[in-house]
């Protein structure tokens, strides 16, 4: 499925506006398919609305006007006969604070599918499958194989961020969406995140935010710099921070923005 | 500070590090002063609410009774039950609520889930907390002239139901809304990044996790609905209409109507000669009316709570 030399996401002069502010300017990139590309940049840079773009999510905020092209897997996702739905199960999101649905955690498992209307068809054997499959591949299901029928809300704050990833797993997305998965969570529930991240690669693309340049370093092969709703640089990680091209790049990951 | 606070101890090793100052008594005292005071509050609201039921139904005593109840009034109202008032509230309520409900919670639906924030949201918005506080009176007005002169209604159950439609529309939208804005944005999220519609969202979780608050706010317009007179007087509801005993649908749409609340303002001020326990009595039912639609609604909830998913 991974190939290095095939981009999953492109974009050409992508610029963004919210109301009159421009978040986002004349952003080109090309983000390698099976790999973990980190996004890092000082607060307020627009990394957020950049990971959004993604998944066109950013039209649910307000008023928001883009340009540009934006391609996943060589389709232009701006195009009137794009389906925002197919899309979004295709583009899957990760946030900051874990939020899973407060039903159990079986039912935000098979949330996706439901919503797409292909569980009324399967068996309930099938469907365990299913469940049993995506929290395997989040490190979940020993944990809470007996507790499927628990509600997903009264889970820890770390199960519930790979509840939440489990979450998008049935419905076979080719991009994952991760905005400071573990800014919530202790160092440990943070490498336990990392670990599984690593293991959904080379099967996934993802993508992740993160403040953490320690964890952009753990774990992401290339990582892109922004400042200012600019990119400034996209490198290998190792590169990146350890011989950056850009003088902003080093004043950034020396702390000197803060 | 406090010296409990500081690090090192500055009165010297004699003295304890942990004693109470005077400045801690003091806190401690006015703790005690407002844990006290917000107390009397609450049973300062609680004893008259105690006092009037108390009052109410010690004086209407007397009369109280199933027969009470399903009679109609006789004798220029001088004697009998409230069986064509009662069940002419029931009447308003269930007609003006099955016309406001579903109109007032699909508006919320609409200006709390799809509506861009904008100058027109905000008018409406606007328009709807000013509406929530105009006096029943005006609405009365309204309602006269809207339904049963330009409309043509007359005066009916259907011209009075509509007004108090009218008057409980817009509390039912401000509370539905706040009902609605209490979901955490983040379960709407997690919806739309499975790609689900905004609809599917509502249906899924949006409604399921709002819907006693919904509840709430709708029942607590019936008991507006009940209990008004002012609108229901210019619009539909008479002093007397006879009404055969026991008659469970004795009005026709456009028939008018006798009132529980209009009933008691009659026979309590315009009448002469009533005895003194049948307002009393019309109060309690009044009362009651409220009181077994407030616990359906408890009842509903509990209900749909348990569902979870529905
Ligand atoms: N919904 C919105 N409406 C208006 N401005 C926004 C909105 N979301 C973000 N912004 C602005 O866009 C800029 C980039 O935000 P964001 O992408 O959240 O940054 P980051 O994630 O890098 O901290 C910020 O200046 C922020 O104030
Ligand atoms: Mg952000």
């Amino acid at each position: 499925m991974s190939n290095p030399d095939t981009y999953c996401i492109k974009t050409t002069g992508l610029n963004l506006w919210y109301g009159d502010f421009q978040a986002l300017k004349d952003i080109n990139l090309k983000i390698r398919q099976g790999i973990i590309t980190s996004l890092i940049g000082p607060s307020g840079c627009g990394k957020t609305t950049l990971l959004r773009c993604f998944n066109r999510i950013n039209e649910r905020y307000g008023n928001v006007k883009t340009t540009g092209s934006t391609l996943i897997l060589d389709e232009d996702i701006y195009t009137p006969e794009v389906s925002l739905i197919e899309l979004r199960k295709s583009v899957g999101m990760v946030f900051q604070r874990p939020n899973p649905l407060p039903i159990s955690v079986y039912e935000n498992v098979l949330f996706g599918l439901k919503i797409h209307g292909a569980t009324e068809s399967q068996e309930k054997s099938t469907r365990d499958e299913i469940v049993e499959k995506a929290l395997r591949e989040v490190f979940l299901w020993n944990e809470l194989k007996d507790k499927l029928h628990r509600r997903a809300t009264d889970l820890q704050l770390d199960q519930q961020q790979k509840l939440c990833i489990a979450r998008l797993l049935p419905l076979k997305p080719e991009v994952i969406l991760m905005d400071e998965p573990c800014s919530a969570l202790d160092s440990e529930a943070t490498r336990g995140i990392e670990e599984l991240m690593l293991g959904l690669i080379p099967k996934y693309t993802i993508v992740i935010v993160t403040h953490n340049m320690a964890q952009a370093r753990r774990v992401s092969h290339e990582c892109i710099f922004m400042l200012m709703g600019e990119l400034i640089e996209h490198s290998p990680t190792d590169q990146l921070f350890l011989t950056p091209r850009d003088e902003r790049t080093a004043d950034y990951i020396e702390g000197r923005y803060g | 500070m406090s010296s409990v606070e500081s690090k090192s101890n500055p009165k010297g090793s004699g003295v304890r590090r942990f004693a109470e100052s005077a400045g801690i008594r003091r806190k401690f005292r006015q703790e005690a002063m407002v844990k006290w005071l917000l107390a009397g509050a609450t049973g300062m609201m609680l004893v008259p609410l105690i006092l009037i039921i108390a009052y109410l139904v010690f004086k209407a005593l007397p009369i109280l009774s199933v027969g009470f109840l399903l009679d109609n009034p006789v004798k220029g109202m001088r004697e009998g039950g409230v069986w064509a008032p009662f069940v002419g509230t029931m009447y308003l309520i269930v007609i003006s609520l099955a016309i406001a409900a579903p109109i007032g919670v699909l508006a919320a639906v609409y200006l709390n889930e799809y509506a861009r924030e904008g100058w027109f949201t905000r008018i409406i918005n606007l328009a709807v907390i000013n509406l929530a506080g105009v006096p029943s009176i005006v609405h009365a007005l309204f309602g006269l002239g809207a339904f049963v002169l330009f409309a043509g209604l007359g005066r009916s159950v259907l011209a009075a139901s509509l007004t108090l439609a009218i008057m409980t529309l817009p509390v039912i939208i401000a509370s539905t809304k706040e009902a609605l804005a209490s979901v955490p944005m983040s379960f709407r999220q997690a919806c739309w990044n499975v790609g689900a519609t905004r609809w599917q969202t509502i249906r899924h979780i949006v409604l399921p996790n709002s819907i006693s608050g919904i509840l709430t706010g709708i029942i607590l317009q019936v008991s507006r609905a009940a209990g008004e007179t002012a609108p229901i007087m210019f619009t539909g509801a008479v002093f007397f209409k006879k009404v055969q005993q026991g008659d469970m649908f004795p009005y026709g749409l456009l028939d008018q109507c006798m009132a529980l609340s209009m009933h008691l303002f009659t026979i309590s001020t315009q009448v002469p000669g009533v005895p003194m326990e049948l307002p009393y009595g019309t109060a309690v039912v009044l009362l009651a009316t409220v009181l077994l639609v407030n616990i359906c609604s408890i009842v509903l909830r509990v209900y749909l709570r348990s569902r979870k998913k529905w």
